[in-house]
């Protein structure tokens, strides 16, 4: 089992939501989250205080799949959530050791 | 409506009476008894000024609690929140117990405060009356009473933004029951206080060379300053006890080194939009009456507003290269500051050059100057209300004057009142001297108070406690839980 996590642009979301249904995922985590890459951060001014934030606001998705699927889950992502700009984010892919469903008990590729 | 400043006394009663609805001139009673005044009530009058009193009071609460409120980060909301709602309650019981006292009855000799004659309001009652500016035009005392209440409710309350985020709750208080007595009643008494226009008239002495050696009025009143509805009264006098208290208590910690945004500029939003409804009340209300004038105050304080909001909005585009939102509400509150004096004097064109004025001279303030000087007056409190309050002020000098379709002012000294000559360079000085007072006074003395109790009872929460927040460490509550 692998667990792929993806940081990508939050208008992005809807895209990648759709396109990981398209391959039969059933269930995906999603956090607001802020950090920084390459891409620089952007400017506030209120009144004469000018603040620049260097934490851009993004979405992290997590994705627990089968072995097999996972390729094409990071496929999917990376082409569903791609501007081509600057700032389209990451894709990590982990082990996962075990996976269990709490109300049945149902252990790894079958609780996922 | 416009005054010729040349008429002729017989003439100028006509035009007053045609104005106000007084009785016809060879009606007019001088120095009218209660029971004759009783008579000279108008429901219309009162009735306005009763709602003009609760839109002030709408003002504070929640208007400029929100506008406030909205500008602090999460943690300080509370705190600014309560601090606006227990300054406005304090106020109102210090203006019963001897606040309308010390503004509103005659100091004689003393031209600085009045006396404790009325001290919780003795001798007020439903069946007494207060002059209005027109010759026989009353309003029951207690709306008067109730009116100028809500504006020394909301003064104070305005101070705490120049030190938002960083101030005890009750020292606070204590400061702010200290101020009104020792300037805000005396800086009303100074520049609203006078005999009335049926009585005025009795109390001048003059010397042999005619010139008047005393009259029953406040200093500022008697030099012929103009203050419509509250600039040097209200808003330099608020503005620059925030920048003496902002700089005694120093500046915020991570001030500069930490992002300190607006926590929801929605609420200041909907703060800044309650203001300017309430406002109407606030320089509308300020004519004592409900007529031509009071409509004239109620356009300019309008047109003023939307071309200051305006001004503010271009000036960014122009500078920052975007309009924001803040901008915009900061511009109106400069707007309405800067007509608050110039109110019932301006016409509605120089209402709206005064309006685009101010936003320049503001937003020059609270960008480059505040920053150049390097003071945290967190909320920009001086460089909004004072600085918007002397435009205003010096303004109202030159918008007053009849000849730019201003409205002039009336010689209450001669019964009955006459409209006066106007001489704007001659205003201006007496203006330009009323800002000095009010800057001198109240700076002065708040700084000594503000000085005083945080040498003594400590004004300023510890390093701990601001990053913690107020809200928690003060009030034991937050202001989002979810």
């Amino acid at each position: 089992m692998k667990l792929v996590i993806a940081i990508i642009k939050p208008f992005k979301l809807d895209e990648v939501r759709e396109a990981l249904s398209a391959l039969g995922v059933q269930g995906m985590t999603v956090t607001e989250v802020k950090g920084f890459g390459r891409q620089k951060g952007q400017t506030e001014i209120y009144r004469g205080a000018e603040y620049s934030t260097n934490m851009v606001p993004k979405i992290k998705v997590e994705v627990a799949t089968t072995d097999d699927l996972a390729g094409r889950v990071v496929e999917a992502i990376q082409q569903s959530a791609n501007t081509g700009a600057i700032g389209d984010g990451k894709i990590f892919v982990l082990e996962v050791a075990q996976a269990v469903r709490i109300r049945t008990g149902e252990t790894d590729d079958v609780a996922l | 409506m416009k005054f010729s400043t040349k008429i002729g006394a017989g003439l100028s009663g006509l035009v007053l009476s045609a104005l106000t609805a007084a009785p016809a001139f060879a009606d007019l009673v001088k120095a009218p008894t209660t029971e004759q005044m009783a008579t000279m009530v108008n429901k219309g009058d009162t009735t306005w000024m009763l709602i003009s009193s609760a839109l002030v009071l709408m003002m504070s609460v929640p208007a400029l609690a929100l506008f406030y409120g909205g500008l602090v980060r999460t943690k300080n909301m509370l705190s600014v929140l309560m601090q606006v709602l227990m300054i406005v309650s304090i106020a109102a019981l210090v203006w019963v117990g001897w606040g309308y006292s010390m503004a509103f009855t005659s100091g004689g000799e003393n031209h600085y405060f009045g006396g404790f004659s009325k001290a919780f309001l003795a001798g007020v009652n439903a069946s007494t009356y207060a002059a209005t500016f027109s010759n026989n035009v009353y309003i029951p005392e207690y709306t008067y009473v109730v009116f100028q209440m809500t504006f020394a409710c909301i003064t104070p309350a305005l101070i705490v933004g120049a030190f938002a985020e960083r101030v005890k709750f009750w020292p606070l208080m204590l400061f702010m029951v200290l101020w009104l007595t020792i300037v805000y009643f005396p800086m009303a008494h100074m520049v609203w206080y006078w005999a009335g226009p049926d009585f005025l008239a009795d109390t001048v002495v003059k010397d042999g060379a005619g010139n008047i050696t005393f009259q029953d009025v406040g200093l500022i009143y008697g030099w012929g300053g103009l203050d419509f509805a509250g600039g040097t009264v209200v808003h330099i006098n608020a503005g620059i006890a925030g920048l003496a208290g902002a700089l005694v208590l120093g500046k915020r910690t991570g001030y500069k080194k930490e992002p300190m945004p607006p926590h929801s500029l929605t609420m200041t939003m909907i703060g800044a939009s309650l203001l300017w409804v309430g406002w109407f009340g606030f320089n509308a209300g300020s004519n004592l009456e409900s007529n031509g004038v009071t409509a004239v105050a109620f356009i300019n304080t309008f047109v003023a507003t939307a071309a200051a909001a305006v001004a503010w909005a271009v000036i960014e585009q122009l500078i920052h290269g975007k309009p924001s939102l803040l901008g915009a509400a900061s511009g109106a509150v400069a707007g309405l500051v800067a007509i608050t004096p110039a109110s019932g004097f301006a016409a509605p064109v120089t209402s709206i050059l005064l309006g685009v004025v101010v936003s320049i001279v503001c937003f020059f303030f609270v960008t480059t100057v505040k920053n150049k000087l390097g003071y945290d007056d967190s909320l920009d409190v001086f460089g909004v209300h004072c600085i918007g309050g002397i435009v205003g002020a010096l303004g109202t000098a030159i918008v007053a004057d009849p000849a730019l379709g201003g409205q002039g002012w009336f010689d209450y000294t001669v019964f009955p009142a006459v409209a006066g000559t106007y001489d704007m360079a001659g205003q201006f000085i007496t203006q330009l001297k009323a800002v000095a007072l009010t800057l001198v006074l109240s700076g002065g003395v708040s700084a000594v108070l503000f000085f005083v109790i945080d040498k003594t009872i400590g004004l300023r929460p510890s390093v701990e406690v601001e990053l913690e927040g107020l809200d928690i460490a003060e009030h034991g509550e937050r202001a989002y839980n979810y």
